[in-house]
This record gives C-alpha cells, sequence and structure tokens, in this order.
C-alpha cells in the first residue's frame, strides 16, 4: 500500500500540488485522473522520488520515502516499476536487454535465469519473438509492452504508469489498459495510473482519485464515478460528445 | 554572475555524485570498455587526418619563415616537432575532440535526458550521474592521452612527409632535427595536459547534456554550449598548465 500525506509542490511560485492525501490500496488498480497540466504527472514523480515535494509524506507499506536516508530510498526504489509516457527505453539496447537491464544491475542471478525470466515477462505481456528488435523497429504500442515488463521483471511490489495510452489506438488502448490490471492483480502489487482517457478510468479505475488545478476534489471507484456532483469532475468526465450522448441516452433524454 | 556561479557550484555537486550510491565494479569496466572504444577508436580517423595535416603545415610554413641563411634546416623539424608535441596535438586535438566527442556526450545524454531514460534508471534506484557519466569521463582519461600521442607521432610524421616531398628539407636534416635538442619533458607535460583536458571535455559536456531541460531544440543548445564551453575551458587550462609548469 502506498499513502500520501499532504503533498505539497511550488515551481517558481506557482503552486502545483496543494496539499494531496490519500491511500493507494494492494491488489488494485489506482488511477489519478485530471485534465493536462492539473498535477498528475507532478504528484506521480512525487511519489516516486524523482521531484521533491516541499512538503508532505510518502509512505510505501509504511515506510516514510521522503524522510528516508539515500540507501533507504534506493532500497525502495528497487523496488518500484515504472511505465513512463514515451516507454523510456534505452536506445542503445535491445528489447531483451531494456528488459534484462534491471536485473543486470540489481540482481546477481545467472544469465540463463536472466534470459528465463526475460522470455517469461515478455510472453506475460504479449510479445516473443521481438527480443532482438531495437525500439526504434517496434511500435508504440510495442514500446508500452516492453515498459510494462521491465517494470515487472524485478517483481516489483510497486507499478507506476504515466499515461499509459498517450499516442496509442483504442483497441491498442484497452489491450494496455487490461494487461496493467491482470498484471496487479496476478502479481498483487499496488499500482497506480496517471490518465486523462476516460475509457481507461472506466475500464480498470477500480480507485479514482480526480485532481483539479493541485487539489483533491474527488475520490471513488469507476462505478460511482458518473453520479458525482462535483461540477469541476462532471465538467471533465462529460466534455467529449460520446459521453454527453451517453448521459443523455441514461436520462432518456 | 550570479547564474555563473551558480552553474560553477552545480558543476561541482554535479561531480561530486559520480562518486555515490556506485555500482558494481564488473558494471563499471564493461561500460567502460564500451566507451573508450565509442569515445577513443571511433575519434583515431579523425584524429589522425587532423594531426598529420598540422604537422605538414608547420613544417611548411616554418619553411617559408626561415628565411635566413644562417639558421639551419634542421631547424624546421625541430619547430614541428616541439610545436606538435607541445601544443599542437594536445591542445588543438582537443579542441577538435571536444566538437566530435564533446558534442556527442552532450546530445547523448540530453536526448536520454528528454525521452526520460535517466528518469528510468533513478527510478530504479540507480545513481544515474554515476551509471552514465563516470565511465565516459574514464573512458575519455584513458583513450585520450593514447590519441595525442598518436597525433604527436602522425604530425611529425606529416611535417616529415610535407618537408622531403616538397624538398624544403632532406629527410637527413629532418631525422636529425627531431633529434637535437630533445626535452624529455615536453613529453610529460603534454601527457599531463590530456589528463587535464580529457576530465574538462567529458566532464563539461556531461554536466551540459544531463540537465538539459525541454525539447529536440535543447538538446541542440546544449550540444553547442558543450563544445563552446569546452573549448573556453580547454583554452584556460592550457595557458594556466603553462604557466605553472613551465615556469
Amino acid at each position: 500500500m502506498i499513502e500520501i500525506n499532504n503533498i505539497r509542490k511550488s515551481f517558481d511560485g506557482n503552486p502545483v500540488l496543494s496539499g494531496v492525501s490519500g491511500k493507494f490500496e494492494q491488489g488494485q488498480t489506482n488511477m489519478i485522473i485530471g485534465a493536462s497540466g492539473t498535477g498528475k504527472s507532478v504528484l506521480i514523480k512525487c511519489i516516486v522520488g524523482l521531484v521533491t515535494p516541499d512538503d508532505g509524506n510518502v509512505y510505501f507499506s509504511g515506510r516514510d520515502f521522503t524522510k528516508s536516508n539515500r540507501n533507504e530510498k534506493t532500497e525502495i526504489r528497487r523496488e518500484i516499476g515504472f511505465l513512463f509516457q514515451g516507454g523510456a527505453l534505452f536506445d542503445s539496447k535491445n528489447v531483451e536487454a531494456n528488459v534484462k537491464f534491471p536485473l543486470d544491475i540489481l540482481t546477481k542471478m545467472p544469465e540463463s535465469e536472466k534470459l528465463d525470466r526475460v522470455n517469461s515477462v515478455l510472453s506475460r505481456v504479449g510479445l516473443e519473438n521481438v527480443n532482438k528488435k531495437m525500439p526504434s523497429e517496434i511500435s508504440g504500442g510495442m514500446k508500452k509492452r516492453v515498459g510494462i515488463a521491465r517494470a515487472i521483471v524485478n517483481n516489483s511490489q510497486y507499478l507506476f504508469c504515466d499515461e499509459p495510452n498517450s499516442g496509442l489506438d483504442p483497441q491498442t488502448s484497452i489491450r494496455i489498459d487490461n494487461l496493467i490490471q491482470e498484471i496487479t492483480k496476478e502479481l498483487n502489487i499496488t499500482t497506480i495510473v496517471v490518465s486523462h482517457d476516460m475509457n481507461s478510468v472506466m475500464e480498470i479505475g477500480e480507485h479514482v482519485m480526480f485532481l483539479y488545478k493541485g487539489h483533491k476534489v474527488w475520490e471513488g471507484t469507476n462505478e460511482t464515478i458518473s453520479e458525482t456532483d462535483v461540477q469541476e469532475l462532471n465538467d471533465f468526465l462529460f466534455s467529449n460528445k460520446l459521453m454527453r450522448t451517453l448521459r443523455q441516452a441514461q436520462n432518456g433524454e | 554572475m550570479i547564474l555563473l556561479l551558480r552553474a560553477i557550484g552545480r558543476y561541482f555537486i554535479f561531480a561530486g555524485s559520480l562518486f555515490t550510491n556506485m555500482e558494481s565494479f564488473r558494471t563499471y569496466f564493461k561500460l567502460v570498455i564500451d566507451e573508450a572504444i565509442l569515445i577513443g577508436y571511433n575519434s583515431i580517423f579523425l584524429v589522425s587526418i587532423v594531426s598529420i595535416f598540422i604537422g605538414a603545415v608547420t613544417a611548411i610554413q616554418t619553411a617559408y619563415n626561415l628565411v635566413s641563411p644562417l639558421i639551419a634546416d634542421y631547424v624546421i623539424s625541430l619547430v614541428v616537432r616541439d610545436m606538435s608535441i607541445l601544443e599542437l596535438a594536445p591542445t588543438i586535438i582537443a579542441v577538435v575532440f571536444a566538437g566530435k566527442v564533446g558534442s556527442s556526450i552532450a546530445s547523448g545524454l540530453g536526448t536520454m535526458r528528454i525521452t526520460e531514460q535517466i528518469d528510468a534508471l533513478e527510478v530504479m534506484g540507480i545513481n544515474s550521474v554515476s551509471y552514465l557519466v563516470l565511465p565516459k569521463i574514464i573512458g575519455t582519461i584513458i583513450t585520450f592521452p593514447l590519441l595525442v600521442i598518436l597525433a604527436a607521432f602522425l604530425s611529425i610524421w606529416g611535417g616529415y612527409i610535407a618537408g622531403v616531398f616538397t624538398e624544403v628539407i632532406t629527410p637527413q636534416e629532418y631525422i636529425y632535427g627531431i633529434r637535437a635538442e630533445f626535452n624529455e619533458f615536453t613529453v610529460t607535460f603534454a601527457l599531463i595536459k590530456a589528463f587535464a583536458f580529457a576530465i574538462i571535455v567529458s566532464s563539461i559536456s556531461a554536466f551540459k547534456g544531463f540537465y538539459t531541460e525541454g525539447g529536440a531544440l535543447e538538446v541542440g543548445k546544449a550540444s553547442t554550449s558543450a563544445v563552446t564551453n569546452s573549448v573556453i575551458a580547454i583554452l584556460l587550462a592550457d595557458y594556466l598548465l603553462a604557466q605553472l609548469l613551465l615556469n
């Protein structure tokens, strides 16, 4: 479980996060949603320590990450898998080397065992016979899958996904969403997904946190989100025509 | 001024973080070998071309300026030798090296920064400065002095080819000249400069690339800035080392 308490962050005096708190439970897909520029990515980067919050605490299974020393932070970080928006695959390494990288650096496994593990996670994300391909030779959806494989190869306890669907077609997006949810259940890990894609929210958002201008203004599930009376969330939720049409149909208008 | 001091402070913090939270020796060993090949071996062709022509031009221009019949022809090769060892091989090659390798280091790290590859390393609990930059610096420290030795040799050889083929000097006089009044310390001095320039080029370029912010345009700017700053630092260090060690 991950708990955040009163996270604040400003850039050049402009507040981006204004005291965000919440809990992200193990074994479920937690989503942080909101419009662009509302502080979602900054929040997720504060949680993993890529951005240092001005104030507040982050707890990984009770361990205070913000107050940890360098070695303790390194230990916690080695339990984290992170899927970046663009995949962040290492350009100079092929798919296999990218996925194997955390094992090379963080473990002393024999090479054969590493390769077995790599093939196993690549197979789990639905990628086979691409081991020797370079990141530039695979599609955006495949890059995301490789990114997920790299994030879970070292038996991570916490999985973070920053906009996993950006730049993907709707069908591939749903496949990636379902993959993230299945992996979360299978490995019983704590997953936090940052997204502004309502399809993803409705598909996998077991716990949803809505941010608006750096504040948490709503928290719930994908089942209760459409019943909200929070104006900012409604504006965000029904900003596209499809959602408005569905609402009208639901209301029998 | 404050910005400059801030940048210098940041540079030293960056240098300090090279040696914290390091990975295993085996990891660095492989990376250093890779970087040594990428940085050193791949620069041999350019360094060779530049050195041969610098030596050839130095020989011809020295001969052109030696108009007095009282000055022996072997002075041409003596000048080529000392110029090559003292200045042309370490300094000019360092400037060329900054253009080729410095820009490559800065743009490589800059691209890794904007595509979040550096963040990916940090999230894994890896000290990205140490993992990415230290092998580049060590690889440069190992290979650049070797390139300088090669450059000095080829520069003197280039002077020989140009001098002999244009008949401004005979082979015997040229060989006599490069052996006459030889001071071994010039080689030591050249290697000290090579060592200093290797650290300057690799660390400044890595620093500029590592802290790139923005997109592709900023990667280009970081690369240009890396070369400019490295060249200025090379010239400054060149003067300081000459003042300190040759006086």
